[in-house]
């Protein structure tokens, strides 16, 4: 028998904490995959951030440090600095990213620092129980919008690709979904070019994935992946917003 | 008859990803639970000659769980 | 011998933390020590050091958890408001046990206060800062030289015990110019080797640098086992001074810039056969309590002098532990005690007209009314 598809061995052999049919396992297993297609385990280091991706560092072979909520650019930045020769890639959910660590990500994309940023944006806090994230939708209910997000005193969702791909810094900025096996593959390609990106030391690169949160929005995994189809691609539009540096 | 489609069924919780997305729908769930608590999908012995190798339903897997072979 | 050179405190220490090996900086401006990164950004690239200057104080400490968490020889520096944003991930640090040197050159607060400078960040750089049950070893320098010397010190001590230390000095201290003499630049190669450290796994085990245990047994575990370090630190980097303590039966306690005005002080009173000493904290943690078991038989008195509403001053009397009395006299916001001020207080003491111990010397003079 011929292998089509095996375990990336850049995965530790554990079962994850995520919930049944959470995205965040799709999205670590193409990270892990890349890893291995590039042969960079021995020399990526990962920066885990707070909220449901903070025990990536489980999950993943490679070293690891776990960042206080919203610093993982700020803690990539430093690992970066002291070891350019190292692959060093930070996890971020978008309460994380989107809202307590704003100022990080902008400047580190400013700075054009030759870090990897994988980005999941699932439209809600997971890990604290479902509240209100910047990318949740208009109208969406959340345990903090439980009337559904209302622009008029809770704003609207930020579009983190089309904001970084204003920066000039930017190498690489793209949204991929992960709720069908064809976008799944999409969204491969794209973190593979964002690592890729790094090992040629083109600058910063951050890869947005649009991901399902079935328990906090309160349905199957499966219906979660028609959610997103039909709710958060029409917000959040598909496809690489920026390659290459400058305007 | 070695499997064409192998769960790592101690680490499946029954999210059910991979039976959305076969084509031939072969995937089902057990109805023993594993010792997560879920009830772990599988391809029925006599299924795997359906199999067409896809790998789809491995690629949706959040689980890393299944592992896809071709004859 | 190297040549004496006439500098600026916060440009010696900067001088003195690249001598010892520093090579990355990760800064933000803030007033009174803004000369640090302006020296690092002009030198630390000719050691094929990184300066970086961040988004703020919040991002700079984190680029310090994530290059001490790479293995780098890491320095960072702000002032008391700035040191105040840092508190959380200087709490991740301790927390993660990863070595680095902060320097908070303070100035007045609370709030955004003054620039001049204060001593009022004593608890906040002693007592923990951030959250949870840690330590920072702090060291306060009173002279420019000290300071240098202490920057390697802390480098050492850093990596000795896996865990942040602050250097604790004050606006003046940064500001002022003494002559200094460097050692010579440490060779790299002579740096601990660091095999904790994510450098990627190759041929390895994963290394991962964090500080979250959910499970009570295991974060209990981690703290006690953070506190067995700490007793080992208390152990052995108590740092102190003591002027005259062969004869003398009245002690000033102060510690950085206050030390050296009690030390004028002093000069002056034993003209005049006042036999009067000097206490001088150098490491504020662990606090020298060992100095205190060296007089506190025979003083009659101490005299704690703080540029601050009275916060070391707790420590002493911990320390003497109501065997004898222990007053306060202090200046805040830049004010700084003037030499005449603090000889009048320790004459009052001496004379009986102390206020209570509990109570402080108006600032005016004499006891409070």
């Amino acid at each position: 028998m011929n292998p089509v598809y095996t375990r990336p061995k850049s995965l530790t052999n554990v079962v994850t904490h995520y919930c049944p049919g959470c995205t965040h396992g799709i999205a670590h297993r193409l990270v892990a995959e890349t890893i291995d297609e590039l042969g960079i385990q021995g020399r990526t280091i990962g920066v885990a951030s707070v909220g449901c991706s903070v025990f990536a560092y489980n999950y993943f072979d490679v070293d690891f440090q776990q960042a206080a909520h919203g610093r993982a650019p700020a803690v990539a930045t430093g690992i970066k600095r002291v070891r350019p020769e190292s692959i060093v890639f930070a996890y971020q959910g978008d309460g994380d990213l989107a809202s307590i660590g704003m100022a990080e990500i902008v400047h580190a994309a400013v700075r054009g620092e030759n870090i990897t940023v994988i980005f999941i944006n699932n439209a809600i806090y997971g890990m604290t129980g479902g509240q209100m994230a910047p990318t949740t939708l208009v109208g969406q209910k959340t345990t903090t919008s439980p009337f559904g997000r209302d622009p008029g005193t809770q704003g609207y969702p930020v579009k983190i690709s089309e904001l970084l791909s204003t920066v000039k810094g930017a190498y690489y900025v793209a949204r991929f979904s992960l709720h069908n096996p064809a976008n799944v593959q999409r969204a491969k390609q794209g973190i593979k070019k964002a690592f890729q990106n790094q090992i040629e030391g083109k600058g910063f690169s951050l890869v947005e994935l649009l991901s399902t949160c079935s328990t906090n929005w309160g349905m199957t995994p499966q219906n979660a992946l028609k959610w997103l189809e039909e709710n958060m691609i029409p917000e959040y539009p598909l496809g690489e917003f920026k390659t290459g540096e400058g305007e | 008859m070695e499997k064409r489609v192998r769960f790592n069924e101690d680490h499946c919780k029954s999210c059910e990803l991979c039976i959305g997305v076969c084509p031939k729908k072969i995937i089902r769930l057990r109805t023993e639970l594993n010792r997560l608590g879920y009830h772990p999908a599988f391809v029925p012995d006599e299924d795997q000659e359906k199999c067409i190798s896809c790998a789809l339903c491995a690629r949706m897997c959040p689980d890393a769980v299944i592992e896809v072979f071709r004859p | 011998m190297s040549e004496s050179l006439l500098m600026k405190g916060n440009e010696a220490l900067a001088e003195a933390a690249i001598r010892a090996g520093c090579r990355f900086y990760f800064g933000y401006p803030i007033t009174p020590q803004n000369e640090i990164s302006e020296y690092m950004a002009r030198r630390l690239g000719e050691h094929g050091g990184v300066f970086v200057q961040a988004e703020s104080e919040v991002s700079s400490i984190n680029m310090v958890y994530g290059a001490a968490g790479a293995g780098g020889r890491v320095l960072i520096s702000s002032s008391s408001p700035g040191i105040s944003l840092m508190q959380e991930a200087i709490s991740y640090i301790a927390g993660a046990e990863l070595p680095c040197v902060i320097v908070n050159m303070s100035r007045g607060g609370p709030g955004l206060g003054g620039i001049q400078p204060s001593q009022s960040d004593y608890f906040q750089s002693t007592k923990g800062g951030g959250h949870g049950d840690y330590r920072l070893i702090v060291l306060a320098p009173a002279t420019i030289q000290e300071g240098c010397d202490l920057m390697a010190t802390a480098f050492d001590l850093a990596d000795k015990y896996r865990n942040p230390v602050m250097i604790l000095g004050d606006g003046m201290i940064g500001q002022m110019m003494e002559p200094v003499v460097f050692p010579e630049v440490l060779d790299a190669a002579s740096l601990p080797h660091k095999p904790w450290a994510t450098t990627g796994n190759e041929g390895r085990e994963r290394n991962i640098i964090s500080s979250i245990y959910l499970d009570p047994e295991e974060l209990d575990a981690h703290n006690w086992r953070l506190e067995e370090k700490y007793r080992k630190v208390r152990e052995n980097e108590v740092r102190y001074e003591i002027l005259h303590g062969d004869d003398a039966e009245w002690f000033f306690v102060a510690y950085g810039t206050v030390a050296r005005i009690c030390t004028a002080v002093i000069q002056r009173l034993r003209k005049d056969g006042v036999k009067v000493g000097l206490i001088r904290p150098i490491s504020l943690w662990p606090f020298p309590d060992e100095a205190f078991e060296k007089v506190v038989d025979r003083a009659k008195g101490f005299l704690t002098v703080e540029m601050s509403t009275g916060q070391m001053v707790e420590d002493v009397r911990l320390a003497v532990n109501g065997r004898k009395p222990v007053y306060f006299y202090g200046r805040t916001g830049g004010a700084v005690p003037t030499p005449r001020s603090v000889e009048r207080r320790l004459r009052d003491m001496i004379d009986g007209k102390a206020p209570s111990q509990t109570d402080y010397f108006d600032r005016v003079g004499g006891a409070k009314k």
